[in-house]
């Protein structure tokens, strides 16, 4: 039952697009279509999963026990960029398809401030009371803070298409409308507030 | 282009987060007041700056193939001076600033002038193209959190003058930040617009 919630908050109430302002780059980037903005939801449940399971590892087991988590910042951007490359170069020899699915998005996701972001937030915050730091807990949370990225950027990007459509004012075309648009999608996901 | 035009390029015309489009999550998130907008774009400019030295004065020693995950070490280093000098400083800045502090790593922006300019010029253009970048991004960013400010809670820099009753409060949650900050980008780029079409119209009655 605490997982269910947790997972429900991360997803829906707390949601990291919309909510907590984390990975707006991609969000607004590869918005376009549907089907580019699934692919990107993807890789980013894939990695961000990855990343939060190796990171929340190294707190544990190395940061915490020496004493050292002022190095926290370097060690996982270097960690996470680091990752991404191999997943990168594994993938190509492993998987061809899956490659050519996530192949394109990958790259992008290293500056993707939601992956380091996470990986931080786990570090901080008891995220089921009583549990404190677990490596269990941080790598599900993981997963359902990128299913609510998923969620958002598809049902975003499914608005974007009818935006094209529309006859805008010329200093509102491309990213200002898009952006207002993303303010009355994050208005419906205020109606989740207090589900949790 | 004069040590000038270096200078100035990023307060409106090449304004990273207005224009370039660029270090969205920290002018979305931090926006909610001024105070927090002014720490988040003196610690972006901070960074900014000495991380364009050092690039700058390193280009010719790193080695082009692996230049991205050293400009990653180097800024950083500078990202968690800054985090460290918040925490025991300004503890209610880095409080309300909370994970955003650590995320100027990831901010496109200071990585995007290392490589765009840091590694092609020499020292002193670095410093004036950081300086400017930084000062670009803060003015994009008080100008966003003024509007919230007033607007979401009555009150700029932290002086209440509208009494909270009449205060709109969606302004200050996350709906508002999307939209305000969609208005400001689409209000600077007509103005943008206006000012380049009557320059034209000047270069064309001149010839």
């Amino acid at each position: 039952m605490e997982y269910i919630l947790m997972i429900i908050g991360a997803v829906l109430v707390n949601n990291i697009v919309l909510v907590q302002f984390l990975g707006i780059c991609p969000f607004l980037g590869v918005s376009n279509k549907v089907n580019t903005a699934l692919g990107m939801g993807m890789a980013v449940v894939f990695v961000m999963t990855l990343a939060t399971l190796v990171t929340a590892t190294l707190q544990k087991y190395i940061l915490l026990p020496l004493g050292i988590t002022y190095l926290q910042t370097i060690v996982f951007i270097l960690v996470i960029a680091a990752l991404v490359q191999m997943v990168e170069i594994v993938l190509k020899k492993i998987s061809p398809p899956l490659y050519q699915a996530l192949g394109v998005f990958l790259p992008l996701i290293t500056t993707n401030c939601a992956v380091l972001g996470v990986a931080i937030k786990v570090t901080e915050q008891e995220l089921i009371s009583g549990h404190g730091f677990s490596i269990l807990d941080s790598t599900i949370y993981a997963v359902a803070v990128a299913i609510g990225f998923t969620l958002a950027i598809v049902i975003f990007a499914g608005m974007r298409e009818q935006l094209e459509l529309v006859d805008v004012p010329k200093g509102m075309k491309g990213v200002p409308i898009a952006l207002i648009t993303a303010g009355i999608l994050a208005m419906a996901f205020m109606g989740f507030s207090n589900l949790v | 282009m004069s040590k000038w035009n270096i200078l100035t390029k990023g307060f409106f015309k090449e304004n990273p987060s207005l224009i370039l489009v660029l270090g969205t999550c920290p002018t979305l998130a931090v926006t909610t007041s001024v105070n927090n907008a002014l720490g988040m774009g003196a610690a972006t400019t901070f960074v900014l700056l000495m991380s364009n030295i050092i690039i700058s004065l390193l280009k010719n020693v790193i080695p082009d193939k692996v230049r991205i995950p050293c400009y990653i070490v180097i800024i950083a280093t500078f990202v968690s001076m800054v985090d460290l000098l918040i925490q025991g400083f300004a503890p209610a800045l880095s409080a309300s600033l909370g994970v955003f502090i650590p995320l100027i790593v990831v901010n496109c922006i200071v990585l995007g002038r290392a490589e765009a300019f840091a590694s092609k010029n020499g020292v002193w253009d670095s410093i004036l193209d950081g300086l400017g970048m930084g000062i670009g991004f803060t003015i994009s960013l008080v100008l966003i959190a003024a509007v919230r400010e007033i607007l979401g809670a009555g009150a700029f820099m932290g002086h209440q003058f509208i009494p909270s009753d009449y205060n709109i409060l969606i302004f200050v949650l996350a709906p508002g930040a999307f939209i305000v900050f969609g208005f400001i980008m689409a209000l600077v780029r007509h103005i943008l617009n206006k000012v380049e079409a009557k320059r034209k119209a000047k270069l064309t009655v001149q010839k």
